[in-house]
């Protein structure tokens, strides 16, 4: 096989989508992409501006799924990539659930049925109230 | 002679791209739990988002450090549009923005761990510190390993050889900015 140029057998090259195989990508530009990723940024860091929580949230981590997304299928090119890749990954992210599940009930929560976490209510009590005590930040 | 892994394909995706899909896909695992864990005691110590914890926390550097890993990663894909072109030389070009962009967002983060070191904010004050720094410290580590391939990449690609690992390095890029995507609203934003 050539060193030269493409190295790719045809059929991962015709799995990616290119037309003819040695042709420009086809879809949304790069460069529309990487603006429309900065226009988002913007809105992410003005959006605790406002001083709405659930706007914060929203703005910060709603606009970070659609980041994610846009990096995703137009810079990686997920959207044309062959299905076993996404399964790949969707394959790990269950893992990833899994895993929180498995831990979350007894890391989020203080308390059970037959249990308490006396040393993280303490913290969180203590904390807060230094908190609520402390000088302004700047 | 190339290797066997070049010349054979069982999913029908080039092997070199299916191995850093794997790796991608273990790092989810990597740092989707730790993120995870971090969510977890967020969720659970509403102190982490008063003026001791993620308070303190420069979100302007944050915002900066975003833009130049978006930079950073529009060269990248510019970079696979040339090697794809079968412009050796252009592509290796801009590997090397993309580097440089890498370097950038190390010396920034350099900058403000000093910063925050010298106040106070080391990584044993508390629990929502330990977080920042081993979360932020393994992404930056996956920066400068980063940086380091395409460095090697660099003289291949430039004499428009071994083309098709400027995509590789591109997609391991592209994971190492959307790590920081989610990220930079968790340890900077959310407070």
């Amino acid at each position: 096989m050539s060193d030269h140029a493409h190295a790719h057998d045809h059929k991962g090259h015709g799995g990616h989508g290119h037309d003819g195989g040695h042709g420009a990508h086809v879809g949304p530009s790069y460069e529309k992409t990487f603006i429309t990723l900065l226009v988002l940024l913007a809105v992410s860091v003005a959006g605790p501006e406002i001083g709405i929580k659930w706007l914060t949230l929203i703005t910060a981590f709603g606009i970070a799924i659609v980041k994610a997304y846009l990096v995703a299928s137009r810079f990686m090119h997920l959207n044309i990539e062959e299905k076993i890749v996404s399964y790949l990954l969707l394959a790990a992210l269950a893992f990833l659930f899994l895993f929180f599940a498995g831990v979350a009930p007894d890391v989020m929560k203080h308390r059970g049925n037959n249990w308490e976490n006396v040393a993280a209510q303490d913290e969180v009590h203590r904390a807060t109230t230094e908190a609520a005590h402390a000088p302004a930040h700047h | 002679m190339r290797p066997i892994a070049t010349t054979r394909s069982a999913t029908g995706i080039p092997t070199g791209r299916l191995a850093v899909w794997w790796v991608i896909a273990s790092e989810i695992v990597i740092f989707g739990g730790l993120l995870a864990s971090y969510l977890m005691h967020r969720l659970g110590h509403p102190e982490f988002g008063t003026a001791e914890y993620a308070g303190a926390t420069a979100t302007y550097i944050g915002a900066f450090n975003t833009l130049v890993l978006l930079s950073s990663s529009y060269s990248a894909v510019k970079a696979h549009q040339a090697a794809e072109a079968g412009n050796g030389p252009l592509a290796a070009q801009r590997l090397l923005y993309t580097a440089g962009g890498g370097l950038v967002f190390v010396l920034v983060k350099s900058y403000e761990w000093y910063t925050e070191i010298s106040h106070g904010y080391t990584i044993t004050k508390n629990a929502f510190w330990s977080f920042y720094y081993v979360a932020a410290g393994i992404h930056a580590s996956h920066v400068i390993g980063g940086m380091i391939i395409m460095l090697i990449l660099y003289p291949a690609v430039k004499a428009n050889k071994e083309l098709q690992r400027v995509e590789l390095i591109g997609n391991y890029w592209h994971f190492v900015d959307l790590v920081w995507i989610f990220l930079f609203p968790l340890l900077y934003i959310a407070k």
